[in-house]
């Protein structure tokens, strides 16, 4: 608990639950067959649904918030089904990985799912990562890694709690204007 | 300041003369393109950003494809919501069931796509218009929500990457085992966030329909979009359909000095079919390598917005006329849109297709996703032309999918195991 007071508020802590190679697709973090269910409500209860073990820890909340998932590269590549992103933000994970791909990124932007870009990252499961401004520290390994950070345009997203508030207030601020 | 295609679209569409490749702009959008999965959540979304109607219902185009006709009670909600809100708000291109098609292959097909504009639509192979030389790219519900509502969406202008493609295509090659070789070079995140711009002499002798099978799959490379320049095939094409005959647009083209990320040269002369092995587009091998391996079937398919239109079709049916499939290796086939199932039972095609012992279906996406209609069982192999075979990407997780031609997939279901389409032709 020492440890966690000492964090400054930017800062995340969190576990890596599991740890995924490269070219995770759509298809297995929301496998297709359960893309009629499109409420953000809804779809948590089919995250990883193909991963069955997994599946199930998710929905009895084994893991507390702010879990980690690390990824490879291309990480999110296929669909642009938005499922993919609202099913792991139901489970307020957050995911790290090398590289994501283009849609599932702007995506977890949209929706407020916390993604970070970390190119070099070297995590197992079970270990301890640090998330801050710049980097991402491996508590376990001692070891430190740099993140990509998001161009400001796509931060200022993020800052407004996602694309639609962002729209909802820059629509406002032109009305505002006339 | 030498320009790309897509970044003098891209310049034109947000207000610039010039613009370069990572920089963000606020573009406008020409049309928007609406299935029924992921338009639904964005009619929510729209009424929370405070938006009650479209900002242009004559930009935007809507059909239901995935699970239509209706899978089940939740698919018909989703379908019911779409049509609702299409009377709501107006919009005059609607393709209801029976005129319906998959959104890929039914827009292009209606004249909906024109030269030097950008299109958006909320579903990750948007990237096929691209052939008509427009700017288009797939996005999720939340981003279609915002367009919908303000008719602009943000854009990170994408580097370039030119694919030259050179010499005469081999018999029983097709466009389709060209990206699968080009896929196979660069691998599945090779074009991540890029504009595959493709050129060269075997592009230009190519139909519209091969074109959009080379942009359909740029995704698979992690591409923002795909682009080929329009040129005589392009304005012909468009002659001839509903909405863009005597059309007037204004084409874009890429400056000779054009700055590109990476330049890739694809050789055809001596191509050989090609299949991507499970479960990545990227492992692709030539199927005469394949072919010895006899790779027994459970299932062949020809269909999706990749390869289900009437080319595609007559290609299948040339190789399976006369013939039958295997006992083992049950066949499907899906036109992509109802024009395109009418012509092909105009033409005969459905009587070689059923004497074949095929099954024919109206359009759907349906079994490409796993979602009905031809979905696969725990350990069964289907070779498909597609375009994706990730894991579980057809139905069980442990199921297989081979990607390949509709020739290649006609052949393979013939023998039961994966064939080269070649003898047959």
């Amino acid at each position: 608990m020492t440890t966690q007071m000492k964090v400054q508020t930017s800062t995340l802590v969190g576990r890596v639950i599991l740890k995924l190679g490269n070219d995770v697709s759509t298809d297995v973090i929301y496998p297709g067959r359960f893309m009629a269910t499109v409420l953000p409500a809804e779809t948590p209860q089919y995250a990883f649904a193909d991963l069955a073990e997994f599946n199930t820890q998710l929905k009895k909340k084994t893991f507390p918030p702010h879990s980690i998932l690390v990824g490879g590269n291309n990480f999110g590549c296929g669909s642009s089904r938005e499922q993919a992103a609202s099913t792991l933000k139901g489970h307020e994970l957050v995911i790290v990985a090398r590289g994501f791909a283009r849609i599932f990124l702007q995506n977890a932007i949209n929706l407020g799912l916390r993604t970070i870009v970390c190119p070099e990252l070297e995590a197992s499961e079970g270990d301890d990562l640090e998330v801050s401004e710049g980097r991402v520290v491996n508590r376990t390994t001692l070891k430190s890694y740099p993140i990509v950070s998001l161009p400001k345009a796509r931060q200022a997203i993020i800052n407004a709690g996602g694309l639609i508030p962002f729209t909802r207030k820059r629509l406002l601020e032109k009305v505002g204007k006339n | 300041m030498p320009q790309t295609i897509t970044e003098k679209i891209l310049a034109s569409h947000s207000g610039r003369d010039v613009v370069e490749p990572g920089e963000l702009v606020n573009g406008r959008i020409d049309l928007v393109m609406c299935h029924e999965v992921t338009t639904p959540p964005a009619i929510t979304m729209m009424k929370s950003i405070g938006v009650e109607k479209v900002f242009d219902p004559s930009k935007i185009v809507v059909t239901p494809d995935h699970f239509v006709p209706n899978k089940d009670i939740q698919s018909a909600l989703l379908a019911k919501i779409l049509r609702q809100w299409v009377e709501q708000q107006g919009i005059e291109h609607y393709y209801e069931i029976g005129r319906h098609g998959i959104c890929h292959a039914l827009l292009p097909e209606m004249g909906h796509i024109l030269p030097g504009t950008t299109v958006i639509g909320a579903d990750s192979h948007s990237c096929t218009y691209g052939a008509f030389g427009c700017f288009s790219t797939g996005i999720g519900s939340t981003d279609l929500a915002a367009a919908l509502a303000t008719g602009e969406l943000w854009f990170k202008i994408p580097a370039s990457m030119k694919i030259v493609v050179e010499g005469t295509i081999p018999p029983g090659v097709f466009s389709k085992d060209i990206i699968l070789e080009v896929i196979r070079q660069i691998g599945v995140d090779g074009a991540r966030y890029m504009a595959m711009e493709w050129v060269g002499s075997t592009i230009d002798a190519l139909s519209m329909e091969s074109r959009m099978t080379l942009t359909n799959m740029a995704v698979e490379a992690g591409a923002k979009s795909g682009v080929i320049a329009p040129d005589a095939v392009t304005f012909e094409y468009l002659q001839q359909k509903p909405h863009s005959k005597n059309k007037s647009f204004a084409p874009v083209y890429s400056d000779a000095d054009a700055v590109y990320a990476r330049t890739v040269e694809i050789q055809v002369d001596r191509m050989e079919p090609m299949v991507a092995l499970p479960h990545l587009p990227s492992n692709g091998v030539g199927v005469s390598r394949v072919a010895q391996d006899s790779i027994t079937l459970d299932q062949a398919y020809i269909g999706s917005c990749t390869n289900a239109r009437i080319e595609d079709l007559r290609i299948a049916a040339q190789v399976l006329k006369g013939r039958h499939v295997a006992r083992n290796c049950r066949t499907m086939v899906v036109p992509a849109t109802t024009s395109i199932y009418n012509q092909a039972l105009r033409e005969g095609l459905f009587e070689i297709f059923t004497d074949a012992g095929c099954a024919i279906s109206t359009p759907t996406c349906g079994a490409c996703l796993g979602g009905y209609m031809g979905v696969l069982a725990e350990g069964e192999r289907c070779i498909s032309t597609t375009n994706r075979n990730f894991v579980g990407r057809m139905g069980h997780p442990k199921s297989e999918v081979f990607l390949a031609s509709p020739a290649t997939v006609a052949a393979s279901a013939i023998e039961g195991k994966i064939a080269d389409p070649r003898k047959y032709l």
